[in-house]
């Protein structure tokens, strides 16, 4: 059932293509039910699903057996957070783009096919397959930022789409070596966990495999497309590039270069934590300086994502968990910013420029985006009762377990989180400055519409529920651990 | 010897005797009967001809199984050679395809004719194991090649091509009849595999190694493998399009067969190694080598392209670098097979993608005359159907999944890494390979941009797209997908006729 997520997605590609040019309404109507059937489907699948009873097994047939490949899909606690949290993502993308009229056809199939190949990675347990709908993310991406976007797109379209492909060049490089060297004549994720490669291969192959994926996930120094990519990106892509596609590092990180090497992972714990936290600072003292709303949010992301990696290597259990959490976690709370930065403030104003923006009294403007910034904002900040808080403390925890001076100093990016996300506050919404009488006043903005207004809910409901209630994930994603894949993980880390 | 039986030498050779049949048949339907009819109808009838013609020989191969040998190898029909010989047939049709609609030629007939004796040249190419017989082929495909280059004759770049092509052509000709010539003098024999039998535990002594580069010279030339490589973006771009496609598509697939072929067998014992750190003479390096500046300096130079067809010509010269890795697997008897079903899948997808590449870049030069940058501005909004084939086209080239072109770097990739095993002897080569492939997406995506981000300028009419094109450029792209999705398609059949052919 959970595989038509990604059929789901791919029929709607198909219908959208067959549309008559013109017809947006369609379009929006074709992509949305799409979206909210993979996100009805996540749900369901992931409400029935028994984590205690191991990896939920899909599809499992022979694919290309001249090279041992396999078609498996399958699912365990991780793949089911995050499936849904694509779902999620994806229906807000698609409300918060209810405006889009220039060549909405092939916006929402573009959009449609990034999200089926964001299915597919959550859902693969074959490496080849797995591969494949990772590369398969790269070109919408690439089209949806230099299409539709704003900024310096067609720049920011391609530093992105070559960034993620010399990331995937550096994972395939691995994966090819791992597959030779097991002799195991297959790439089935399973079977690979449970080879043990050997010391001297891991520690070079580790490190390779790891930074091609993280470079998605936005690994400081490797970061620098994400904020230009976000900035250029339009609403709904930023939203899935912040919310799913960051994740699609960080997972990868996880399930192929983590669980294959982890002795590589021990031998290069220091560095790595070291990289995780440095972004986590850097990117929130950049995030104070910036001059543009939507780089502010750009850089709260690196740094937000700076604690996936840090619980990732953390190689502590809690740690681990808190890292898939904050994958969720950012994914809702980094697209409900965006949206309120692109879609609501943006669409309307025509202006992120945060200097601008303080002359026009935008909490009076439009108390709906203030509100729900306000409110992204307190998320964003970690405070207690939204899901950001939960996900964070978890990974700090981690953190302090194995280098307790990198929890402390990922401590000191929260504050200055709290600090940047105050000072867009105050310029962008409750600024002091007389609202200076613009020519625009004869054409008052558009209000707030119905379909903003549901996906602010959706988000803001998601990450609400998490953080009131944070054991419907963790107890999905805890038992995970005790899972096939990661054996060797669990031997290295020692729980 | 023996005498030859001729009426199985004939049921061996009966689809290239279709071939050269039908090539006849075109010029005298064309020159005696079709003399006042339109251009159009006359390149419909020889479309039709040659397209039928090259469909029976493909049916005759796939109903009539054969394993045999004749006249000491200078004939070897075998599970392999007939796989190939269908993928160059298949190229051929799509070329007679795409042909329909120019508009570049009078001489309907001469043009069709020399297309067909291009193809019985190529499937002569692959079948022969025999140097003399190998000569022959290589010289009927060339010599067929150089003139369909110069048939534009409204276009002197058409003419500066086809004598550029020529003079290296007949060059590097000369440099292989020289190695071969050699190789005889040495082994006293002209087939392949007494050459290597009495070339055995003879080591690398000069007279062996001139022989081999100047054998590899010939080879290179005809892959377009750097350094000998210098005509294709003039070729490319100064010939009619679908013999563009044709020198482009089926002649490398005959050409890096039996690329593979004269290594293989004629220099077997004399691989010599190229890991990294342990050159030995032999054929080996001397490959690495041309693989390596192939790869490098065809993904370089395609990016300060303007004009899509010289970019698709650097293109060719990268893919060729790739397909030389499959050739270096070969060197390691172990992994012959897989290394042989790699290079094969690779060279027929690539060459289908290529086919469908040069028809979309022939539908807009022909609507727009020209081929640069600007011709694709905004083809999305102006003929989708081409534009998205086109996205098909270029992504595969990239080697971006689910499309065909994907699946075959990946193989051959894999297949080069595990040469040795444990000592990833080639991993050097695979890593620069992936690093180059990383590359190549900048400047496929640049067009792709023109196509769907930049828009067309204002008046700029709808780009009509002819019944015939449409059919074959869809058929194409289904076909790029399906062999990515689903590579066991073509895999399952070519791996069993491996295993039936390289024991």
């Amino acid at each position: 059932m959970l595989a038509w997520t990604i059929y789901s997605s791919l029929i709607g590609v198909g219908v959208l293509m067959a549309l008559p040019v013109g017809n947006a309404r369609a379009a929006r109507q074709v992509a949305l039910a799409c979206a909210s059937l993979g996100l009805a489907l996540g749900l369901a699948s992931a409400l029935q699903f028994r984590p205690e009873a191991g990896t939920l097994e899909i599809v499992n047939t022979s694919w290309i057996p001249a090279l041992g490949i396999q078609y498996h899909l399958g699912a365990d606690g991780i793949s089911m957070t995050l499936v849904v949290l694509t779902g999620i993502a994806a229906v807000a993308g698609i409300l918060f783009s209810w405006n889009i009229e220039h060549r909405a056809k092939e916006f929402f199939a573009f959009y449609l096919a990034l999200i089926a190949g964001v299915y597919g990675v959550f859902l693969s347990l074959d490496a080849f397959l797995f591969f494949v709908f990772y590369e398969l993310a790269i070109i919408p991406k690439y089209f949806l930022i230099a299409i539709w976007g704003s900024t310096r797109r067609e720049y920011g379209a391609m530093k992105l789409a070559l960034y993620s492909f010399v990331g995937s060049a550096m994972v395939l490089v691995g994966l090819i070596a791992a597959y030779v060297i097991s002799g195991a004549h297959s790439f089935d994720l399973v079977a690979l966990a449970k080879v043990h490669f050997p010391e001297g291969f891991q520690y070079w192959a580790f490190p390779l495999v790891f930074v091609g994926f993280a470079i998605l996930a936005g690994l400081w120094p490797f970061h620098t497309w994400a904020p230009t990519g976000h900035v250029a990106a339009p609403t709904a892509a930023s939203m899935l590039l912040a919310g799913v596609v960051m994740k699609l590092g960080a997972y990868g990180a996880l399930r192929v270069a983590m669980s294959l090497f982890p002795q590589g992972l021990r031998a290069w714990q220091g560095e790595f934590v070291s990289l995780a936290v440095i972004g986590i600072v850097y990117g929130a003292m950049v995030a104070l300086v910036q001059k543009d709303f939507k780089f502010v949010i750009g850089y709260s992301s690196v740094s937000h994502m700076g604690f996936v990696l840090l619980g990732l290597v953390s190689l502590h259990e809690i740690g681990l968990s808190g890292a898939v959490l904050q994958m969720f976690s950012h994914g809702i709370i980094a697209g409900l910013l965006f949206a309120v930065v692109g879609r609501m403030v943006y669409d309307r104003t025509h202006t992120r420029e945060l200097a601008v923006l303080q002359g026009m009294g935008l909490n009076q403007v439009m108390p709906f985006a203030a509100v729900t910034f306000i409110v992204a904002s307190l998320a964003s900040m970690g405070l207690p009762g939204f899901s950001g808080f939960v996900a964070e403390l978890s990974v700090l925890i981690g953190a302090w377990h194995a280098y307790p001076t990198a929890a402390v100093v990922a401590g000191i990016g929260v504050v200055i989180g709290v600090a940047y996300l105050l000072r867009v506050l105050q310029m962008a919404f409750f600024s002091d400055a007389p609202p200076r009488p613009t020519e625009d006043t004869a054409h008052p903005m558009e209000p707030i519409t119905v379909p903003e207004r549901l996906g602010a809910m959706l988000l803001i409901g998601a990450t609400l529920i998490i953080g009131l209630c944070p054991q419907l994930l963790l107890n999905l994603i805890t038992p995970s651990w005790q899972g096939p894949l990661f054996d060797q993980l669990r031997k290295e880390a020692g729980f | 010897m023996n005498s030859v039986d001729y009426l199985q030498l004939l049921k061996l050779a009966a689809p290239e005797t279709i071939v050269v049949v039908a090539a006849l048949g075109v010029l005298f339907a064309d020159l005696g009967v079709m003399r006042s009819e339109s251009r159009q109808s006359r390149l419909l009838i020889a479309g039709a001809i040659s397209a039928l013609a090259c469909f029976a020989a493909w049916m005759w191969i796939i109903f009539t199984p054969v394993h045999a040998s004749v006249l000491n190898g200078v004939w070897v029909v075998d599970p392999l050679t007939q796989i190939i010989k269908q993928v160059i047939l298949v190229l051929t049709l799509l070329t007679a395809a795409i042909s329909i609609n120019s508009t570049f030629t009078d001489h309907v007939g001469e043009y069709t004719a020399l297309v067909l004796l291009a193809t019985a040249g190529m499937m002569f190419m692959v079948s022969s194991e025999d140097i003399l017989m190998i000569f022959v082929s290589l010289e009927l495909t060339s010599l067929c090649l150089y003139a369909l280059t110069a048939f534009n004759k409204r276009q002197p770049a058409s003419a500066e091509a086809a004598l550029k092509y020529f003079l290296y052509g007949s060059m590097a000709a000369a440099f292989t009849l020289f190695g071969l010539s050699l190789l005889y003098g040495l082994s006293g024999s002209s087939n392949l595999t007494t050459i290597a039998r009495s070339l055995a535990g003879r080591g690398m002594d000069p007279m062996l190694a001139v022989a081999l580069v100047m054998t590899v010279i010939g080879l290179g030339f005809k892959v377009a493998a750097v350094p000998f490589h210098l005509w294709a973006p003039d070729a490319y771009q100064g010939a009619p399009t679908p013999a563009a496609a044709l020198i482009a598509s089926g002649s490398k697939v005959a050409s890096f067969y039996l690329f593979a072929k004269v290594m293989m067998v004629g220099f077997a014992g004399a691989e010599g190694s190229g890991a990294w750190g342990g050159f030995s003479p032999g054929w080996t390096p001397v490959i690495a080598t041309l693989a390596v500046f192939s790869m490098v300096l065809g993904n370089l130079a395609a990016i300060a392209q303007r004009s899509v067809r010289r970019l698709l010509a650097y293109s060719a010269i990268s893919h060729a670098g790739y397909m030389l890795l499959a050739l270096l697997a070969l060197a390691e008897p172990a992994h012959r097979q897989q290394a042989m079903a790699a290079l094969v899948f690779y060279a027929a997808t690539y060459g289908l993608t290529t086919v469908g590449a040069f028809a979309v870049v022939s539908v807009i030069a022909q609507g727009e005359n020209r081929d640069d940058f600007g011709a694709f501005a905004g083809l999305s909004r102006r003929a989708p159907v081409l534009a998205l084939c086109l996205m098909v086209f270029f992504l595969s080239l990239a080697g971006i999944p689910p499309l065909a072109g994907f699946f075959g770097k990946f193989y051959v990739f894999t297949v080069a890494t595990g040469l040795g095993s444990s000592s990833f002897s080639l991993l050097w080569l695979v890593i620069f390979a992936i690093a180059m492939s990383a590359v190549s997406l900048y400047y496929y995506l640049q067009v792709l941009k023109q196509a769907y981000v930049v828009s067309a300028p204002d008046g700029t009419a709808a780009l009509p797209l002819a019944l015939s094109d449409r059919i074959t450029l869809i058929s194409v792209a289904i076909g790029v997908v399906i062999l990515g999705v689903v590579p066991n398609v073509l895999l399952g059949p070519l791996q069993a006729a491996v295993e039936a052919t390289l024991k």
